[in-house]
């Protein structure tokens, strides 16, 4: 029984279990419910992926109402490859999180941040499940909503500031992305996405279309942080508490580019966005300008975690180049990155996590010399940071190239240069963390000692995994490709 | 505001108005046009009416912070908890009809307790929002 309705309870579990750790008001129970919250979702998405892998794409009527009618979830590959992704990062981040939150945040407000973190993670789980364009929006802004309060909750008052410039910009990209669900529902009379997918191709041509795919496309952009609107994503990945930048960076831009690629390509339909509109136009320069600058930006920072924003930054256009290449390799090294990346930069947050908690900062000037006496967590940032660059063995390797291969098929040598140049930058920025962190000599008093085991352990598992993704990759780009060729091939 | 007497005879006799039309509009929205997130609204606006007049700290003593969490917690409960036990019942997650004897009844049954779980979660949500900015000092 438990099996059919697995689509919605793997939501619904999460937003239950979200009030309970309000009414618990006990920081220890709250965490363990958090804990079984994620788990939950993990088993979950390990039990859908098998059933879509064997008997496709699963459907599920909300309420019992057919699907033009009533609301629909509808879970194929891709969804099923996010949420394993999210269920994953959603785990090992919160098993990391008990001591960096205590030590992180308000006391009293422990159990209302994981109540704010179950409430996150419901609001992603719903986007990728639903099959329903407002439904899309409305979780959206529950995981939006509660990542806002999250991220204020950082340790430094300038959370605030920056929280609630992410609060202007998100909610500005939500509305964009309601005005374009609406322009669509006022011309095709439905809001079901494989509705949508039918009745749009005979209207494509008029204008109100057009807006609502240019409002969607900008939306939904400043939800990925593409490059010229990124603003937001700096501070907030800086100042929020340790655990949420480790959480957000993983899922949340993943999330909103998953969105992106749905509409993409099942909605609108590959013919619309790159033969008639040549969207690719915009999004190429653009990912290469996201990459570089970002890059570039971020070898000049001052603090560890907003220099791992801005690389964040660059590895979305990465992730949108594969987009815009439009090809089956190149959607399959966006997904793959997506995964990617999200447990390179999960795992060197954790690991910056562990510094934040024995110091109490991230800036560089204060952390000179330390990774001396953390080897352990030294050896993740080490690794990560390989990843990062995309050192063979590891799985940013991988994902670079196939985004390689896809350049090449399409003969865009330029682009095969730029991704070997930027990849050349991130070795600087992390060479320059590796010497800060080991090389230099250090200030600090002797007794500093290696993080807690409990914090340890789960950031050498992400690590493990991003080794692991780098050399065995059936698992990953098998089922991305896969995923890459449906998207593509299912194309209306 | 507090000592002018109209303004404060006429508050009293409006906010038990107030409230018993939130409840109106609550209970008969599934008949008429209402629901539960307007009845929340109008509840809550009926509480913030005479906080604004008989002061912040004589509300709270009445409606604890404590209870609205708990409010806020139990009317999300509710809803999804509506949800479950539709599921339970061999029906999809809030599959109503499963809920009643005939599947009309069901619907009936249903709708009510989801609205009011979103009503008791919306007026819980902006009584606290109103604490938080009135209750707020500067440093």
């Amino acid at each position: 029984m438990i099996l059919e309705h697995l689509p919605i309870l793997q939501v619904a579990i999460p937003l239950v279990l979200a009030p309970l750790c309000l009414l618990l008001r006990n920081s220890r129970l709250a965490w363990v419910i958090a804990l079984v919250g994620s788990l939950w979702a993990f088993a979950c998405a390990v039990l859908l992926l098998t059933r879509v892998l064997n008997n496709g794409p699963l459907e599920y009527a909300l309420g019992g109402w057919e699907a033009p009618w009533g609301i629909a979830l509808r879970i194929d590959l891709t969804g099923c490859f996010i949420l394993l992704l999210t269920g994953l990062i959603a785990s090992l981040v919160i098993f990391w999180a008990k001591q960096s939150v205590e030590n992180e945040i308000r006391r009293d407000q422990i159990n209302l941040f994981y109540c704010m973190y179950l409430l996150c993670l419901t609001g992603i789980l719903g986007i990728i499940a639903t099959g329903d364009a407002f439904n899309v929006f409305v979780f959206l802004e529950i995981s939006s909503l509660s990542s806002y309060t999250m991220i204020a909750m950082g340790r430094d008052r300038r959370a605030l500031t920056s929280s609630f410039h992410y609060l202007v910009m998100g909610t500005i990209g939500a509305t964009f992305i309601l005005i374009a669900i609406g322009m669509l529902y006022m011309m095709t009379g439905t809001l079901n996405m494989a509705d949508l997918a039918e009745r749009l191709p005979p209207l494509r041509d008029t204008t109100t279309v057009r807006a609502a795919f240019a409002f969607l496309t900008v939306g939904l952009s400043l939800k990925v942080a593409l490059l010229p609107l990124h603003q937001w994503l700096p501070d907030a990945y800086t100042f929020a508490p340790s655990a949420v930048s480790a959480f957000l960076a993983g899922t949340s831009t993943k999330v909103a580019l998953y969105v992106l690629l749905r509409f993409f390509f099942t909605v609108f339909g590959v013919d619309f966005v790159f033969t008639d509109l040549r969207l690719d136009v915009i999004l190429l320069p653009l990912s290469i300008l996201a990459i570089f600058v970002a890059s570039i930006i971020a070898v000049f920072q001052e603090d560890v975690k907003r220099m791992l924003a801005y690389s964040s930054l660059a590895q979305i256009g990465y992730m949108t180049l594969g987009i815009a290449l439009v090809n089956t390799s190149g959607l399959t090294a966006t997904l793959v990155h997506m995964f990617n990346h999200a447990l390179i930069k999960g795992g060197l947050f954790m690991a910056i996590g562990g510094l934040c908690l024995r110091i109490g900062s991230t800036r560089f000037a204060v952390l000179k010399g330390v990774g001396r006496a953390m080897p352990w967590t030294m050896g993740a940032i080490v690794v990560g940071g390989c990843g990062l660059i995309g050192v063979p063995l590891t799985a940013g390797f991988v994902s670079k190239w196939y985004l390689v291969i896809a350049a090449i098929e399409n003969g865009a040598w330029v682009v095969v240069v730029a991704i070997v140049l930027a990849s050349l930058i991130a070795v600087v920025y992390v060479w320059r963390t590796v010497e800060t962190l080991y090389f230099n000599d250090a200030e600090q008093d002797t007794s500093l000692k290696e993080a807690p085991l409990a914090m340890l352990i789960p950031t050498w598992l992400m690590v493990i995994l991003v080794v692991w993704a780098g050399i065995d990759t059936g698992m990953t780009v098998g089922i991305a490709e896969r995923a890459a060729l449906a998207l593509i091939g299912n194309s209306p | 505001m507090r000592r002018n007497p109209v303004v404060s005879e006429v508050s009293d006799l409006l906010v038990p108005a107030i409230l018993l039309f939130g409840l109106y509009v609550q209970f008969h929205g599934d008949f008429g046009p209402g629901g539960g997130f307007q009845a929340g609204v109008i509840f809550a606006v009926g509480i913030i009416l005479y906080a604004l007049i008989h002061g912040l700290e004589k509300t709270r003593k009445s409606i604890p912070d404590n209870i609205l969490y708990v409010c806020m917690a139990l009317g999300l409960l509710l809803f999804a908890g509506t949800g479950l036990i539709s599921m339970f019942l061999d029906g999809e997650f809030l599959n109503y009809s499963v809920l009643g004897k005939t599947p009309l009844a069901g619907q009936h049954l249903g709708i009510l307790l989801i609205e009011l779980g979103i009503g008791i979660t919306v007026a819980a949500v902006l009584i606290t929002l109103f604490y938080a900015f009135a209750g707020r000092r500067n440093k």
